[in-house]
């Protein structure tokens, strides 16, 4: 069904890059074809949880979250992540300390603990599902580019 | 020292083995890159989605975007981004990326009911002109008109209000920001007679309470968020009130949630008003010397088409911006009957955090920052409840000084800087000025050397009037760019589909992905995005803040400033001017729209030498001058020394943004108050100087009730929005997998009750149903936002579940901004086989 429908799609509009269309969810970025039809939904996609660590595509970019935060309190009284990101509860947690850069308010001076302005977590850090993506991304990371020959594996999911 | 690839290979197997035997080799043998593979080329840019205009460093090598980080030096953001911001490495890099113009063709031509054909541009651009000539000469001008964009850089929205209104004579030109913020922005006229806040984001520093009316700032505006959670979380004294249909991840982090029921905003407003009157707190002194009293027309209808019911019936449908001069004691009598008891009966708020909330606005030790959103603009009532948030302000005086804030809240990078400043509504000009005000048009026509008389002054169509306009036929040469409106749209299966489908008409879609919107037009233009070419937005604190071209568009996707400038070529004023303009101004006669409009001595006054050597910019290149600078500068001239004032060119690329009016080299951060602004008048101490008598207007409006409310049958309500990882319609982060992974799909967030009550459980499959149409989704009980009994929340990000086929095109009748949090739906399980006929 889903193949039927990436196949329609891809004879209606021969020039664009069909092949780059990974998936059956195509409709997900171009719209149900034709516009008026209603098309089910796919199923909703699981949490990742396997707590392994994902390479990040340049040193700036917050790592994702390898497990689920359900449930996870982030309110006035209390932050759930840090329950194990902080810097005390990493030895028993076993959990990567939040940035040192998380320690700096707005002026630049390092605090004591979290800073306030980076209480969200949430804002920066996200979850992922399972859901295999839309269509390929091509970026291409600096080492890529600064030793094509040296690239280890990516893992994929 | 010189390593080749393969010696390293080498020298890093030789280290390993090295490691083993527990031997130290030279520092050049380790697996770290050293020298010219290090460096990246930083340059600074604001981010590409939201209204807060966060900077960003963007990391360049070999033509490529590699990385970006929050700008330390951005006073935005100081080094911070959300997660969407951190990831714009990504958002030019999808696989999909238009290259090339495609057309609809059949047997080696143009047609309607043909398929997209890769086509050069001179092929696009033929057929382009054609048709708008054709229309043009068969119609006239009010059958051409474009859809424009607050995501547009300050010189695409002037060269397309240029090629709109002075080229083609039509107002037919709106922006996406119609549907986002056009009731803040007719407000801010309507009160103050100048568009934008008074204050800035400085205000976040210094205020002692946060109240939010529809806004879900810690999803939509993460890192103005991080500002007010720094405040509170260091200032233990300071309190945030949120205001809402449910609750969210910025009701967890609020001292007081209070959820009302949809459209009662109104009345909690007049409610504070009320008990600001009753309790002796209205600042006497501050309302008599700054405020005008008036009484808004009742009764305005729901901007819905004229032969609806609901504007048959309605007394002030047709002149629903009038009001009328009144009394403090008439507003008094206005507001009294908004007692505490009557707030909360109409809210369903306890009436003890009425109080609770209301006495935040009374204390005058209380400095107040109020900040909104969607929730209020897109509002039946968008344009009252702007009013109402002010008159709340006024009323005590809180306003124009550092921690008194009433704050409008914006959507888009320019929604600011290139919807309301540049003036691409149907209605505006730069500089504020309106296009069915003579002396402004003359004004507009002076800068631009152009012949008196040439501009237009009729209000061109409005957003949701040109989708009525494209179905109804009258509307027939449209183009739409930087915008995805066939999914954001009210109501698109009745109302906006069928108009790009009409046979009548020819619909062309600048983009750089192929969106909804795209698949239905008939032309598709490949567009370059964000640093693929210079530019500028204006954020929503007045914040002017360019960038350079950091690397060039994949394949022949070009910019939507050269698409625009470069069609223009293909017109002479003989074909689009009247006759008699042209009589009377035979200098004009035969020549190009490209030559009077951007190679007019101004426009093209600055050479190309005068670009940044380290960066590339092909429109300069193209068209043999330095366009940018040359539009930024002839745009500038309209605000300069009438409280727009924008500083040279230069200074952008340096500054990271710079809050207008910037005089003498100055920023200006809180307006209207003396010491702060310069326009103020010594020893005034404060004037709202963009009314003539220098006050604004305390505007009495009362509650009225939403367009469509749930009854029997349609018994819930529907809210739509956004979630954190997606950015409007999505065509830029679900094509980045780490955003699409986050949150990979519409669903249905609904109370446990409501599913229970209707036997559906987390994860079913539904139908959503309105009586304009329906989709399919699934529901979720838990997860980050939480309904009330009786009302569901449903995202327009995914494009699979264009929950705008369900929305209703009611809009504010003053604004003509829509109102997509609330109309009346029904949710089904997919698998019941009586679950109702198609609509």
């Amino acid at each position: 069904m889903r193949h039927g429908a990436f196949l329609i799609l891809a004879s209606i509009v021969p020039c664009l890059t069909a092949g780059a269309i990974l998936a059956q969810d195509a409709p997900r970025l171009r719209g149900p074809d034709p516009f008026t039809r209603e098309i089910p939904p796919p199923p909703m996609q699981r949490q990742v949880t396997d707590d392994v660590r994902v390479r990040r595509n340049y040193p700036d970019q917050p790592p994702v979250i390898p497990h689920s935060i359900e449930g996870y309190a982030m309110d006035l009284n209390a932050n759930k992540c840090m329950s194990c990101h902080a810097r005390k509860f990493t030895e028993q947690s076993q959990a990567p300390m939040i940035s040192v850069t998380h320690y700096q308010d707005r002026a630049g001076n390092t605090l004591g603990g979290l800073s306030p302005r980076r209480y969200v977590c949430v804002s920066c850090h996200v979850p992922q599902t399972t859901a295999r993506p839309l269509v390929e991304n091509v970026f291409t990371d600096m080492d890529a580019i600064s030793e094509p020959e040296r690239q280890p594996e990516r893992r994929t999911r | 020292m010189d390593l080749t690839r393969r010696t390293l290979l080498k020298t890093q197997a030789a280290a390993a083995a090295a490691a083993a035997a527990n031997v130290a080799l030279p520092a050049s043998a380790q697996n770290i890159l050293t020298g010219e593979d290090l460096q990246l080329q930083w340059s600074k840019a604001p981010c590409r989605f939201c209204g807060t205009g966060c900077g960003v460093m963007v990391g360049v090598k070999d033509g490529r975007v590699v990385a970006t980080h929050g700008d330390m030096q951005a006073e935005v953001n100081r080094g911070l981004n959300c997660v969407k911001g951190y990831f714009l490495s990504k958002i030019m890099y999808g696989s999909d990326r238009l290259t090339q113009p495609l057309m609809r063709m059949k047997n080696g031509q143009f047609a309607k009911d043909g398929e997209f054909q890769a086509v050069s541009w001179d092929r696009a651009f033929d057929e382009m002109a054609k048709q708008f000539k054709r229309v043009l000469k068969e119609k006239g001008p009010e059958a051409v008109g474009m859809f424009g964009s607050g995501q547009w850089t300050i010189w695409e929205g002037y060269a397309a209000s240029k090629l709109l209104r002075a080229g083609f004579r039509t107002n037919n030109l709106d922006p996406n920001a119609r549907h986002c913020m056009a009731s803040a922005a007719v407000t801010f006229i309507r009160t103050f007679g100048m568009d934008e806040p008074m204050g800035c984001y400085d205000d976040f520093e210094h205020a002692d309470a946060f109240v939010l009316w529809g806004s879900n700032m810690a999803e939509m505006h993460p890192i103005l968020w991080t500002r007010v959670t720094d405040r509170r979380l260091s200032h233990p004294h300071v309190r945030i009130a949120t205001l809402s249909t449910y609750e969210h991840r910025t009701t967890d982090l609020s001292d007081m949630a209070l959820i009302f029921k949809p459209n009662s905003d109104l009345a909690i407003m007049n409610y504070i008003a009320n008990y600001i009157i009753q309790n002796g707190a209205v600042n006497r002194e501050f309302v008599e010397k700054h405020c005008n009293i008036r009484l808004a027309n009742t009764d305005i209808g729901y901007g819905l088409r004229p032969e609806n019911v609901l504007e048959q019936r309605a007394q002030h449908a047709n002149d629903a911006q009038v009001s009328n001069p009144s009394s403090f004691e008439e507003y008094a009598k206005l507001v009294s009957q908004y007692t505490v008891e009557k707030a909360s009966e109409l809210s369903g708020v306890p009436a003890a955090r009425l109080e609770a909330l209301a006495r935040l606005y009374a204390d005058p030790k209380i400095k107040v920052m109020s900040l909104w959103t969607m929730g209020f603009n897109q509002h039946v009532r968008g344009v009252w409840a702007n009013h109402m948030v002010y008159n709340l302000h006024l009323l005590t005086g809180k306003i124009a000084e550092p921690g008194n804030s009433p704050f409008s809240l914006t959507g888009q990078p320019s929604a600011c800087g290139t919807a309301r400043e540049v003036g691409t509504f149907s209605h505006r000009l730069p500089a504020d000025m309106q296009v069915n005000n003579p002396e402004h048009r003359k004004h507009a026509e002076e800068l631009w050397k152009l012949p008196h008389g040439l501009l237009p002054e009729k209000v061109g169509y409005h957003a949701v009037q040109q989708d009525r306009m494209l179905k109804d036929g009258k509307l027939n040469a449209y183009w739409i760019m930087c915008n995805n409106n066939l999914q954001t749209a009210p109501n698109t299966n009745n109302e906006t589909y069928p108009g790009y489908r009409n046979p009548a008409n020819f619909v062309v879609v600048s983009d750089a992905y192929p969106t909804v919107t795209a698949m239905a037009a008939d032309v598709i233009l490949p567009a370059a995005m964000w640093v693929e070419k210079e530019g500028a937005y204006g954020n929503a604190e007045r914040r002017t803040h360019f960038w350079h071209q950091l690397v060039n568009a994949p394949g022949d996707a070009r910019s939507d400033l050269w698409q625009l400038m470069e069609f223009s070529k293909r017109f002479t004023t003989d074909e689009v001017w009247p006759a008699q303009i042209l009589e009377s101004s035979p200098e004009y006669r035969g020549r190009s729209l490209f030559d009077v409009l951007f190679a007019n001595g101004e426009v093209n006054r600055f050479p190309v030498s005068e670009i940044d050597p380290a960066y590339e910019n092909r429109e300069s290149k193209a068209f043999g001058f330095y366009v940018q600078k040359g539009l930024f500068e002839e745009y500038a001239s309209f605000g300069r020394g009438h409280g727009h004032d924008l500083a040279p060119f230069e200074s952008y690329h340096q500054a990271r943004g710079l809050r207008w009016p910037v005089v003498d080299g100055k920023e200006t951060l809180w307006r209207y108050r003396e010491g702060f602004d310069p326009y103020v008048e010594k020893g005034s101490g404060l004037q709202f100087y963009g009314n003539p008598d220098k006050k604004a207007n305390i505007m009495g409006a009362p509650y009225e009730p939403p367009a469509e409310s749930p009854d029997a049958e349609y018994d819930l309500w529907l809210v739509t929005g956004r979630v954190l990882e997606h950015w409007h319609s999505g065509s830029m982060t679900l094509r980045v997998p780490e955003l699409y992974k986050a949150f990979p799909g519409a669903v249905v967030f609904m109370h446990p009750d409501d599913a229970a009550k209707r036997h559906l459980r987390r994860g079913q499959e539904v139908r959503v149903v309105s009586r304009r149409g329906e989709i399919r989704s699934r529901i979720e009980t838990r997860g980050r936002n939480r309904v009330p009994p009786g009302l569901i929340f449903v995202p327009f990000f995914d494009a699979s579940q264009l929950i705008n086929k369900v929305t209703l095109d009611a809009t504010d009748p003053i604004s003509k901004q829509t109102d997509f949090k609330k109309c009346a739906v029904k949710v089904v399980s997919a698998a019941t086989a009586d679950a109702g006929e198609q609509p």
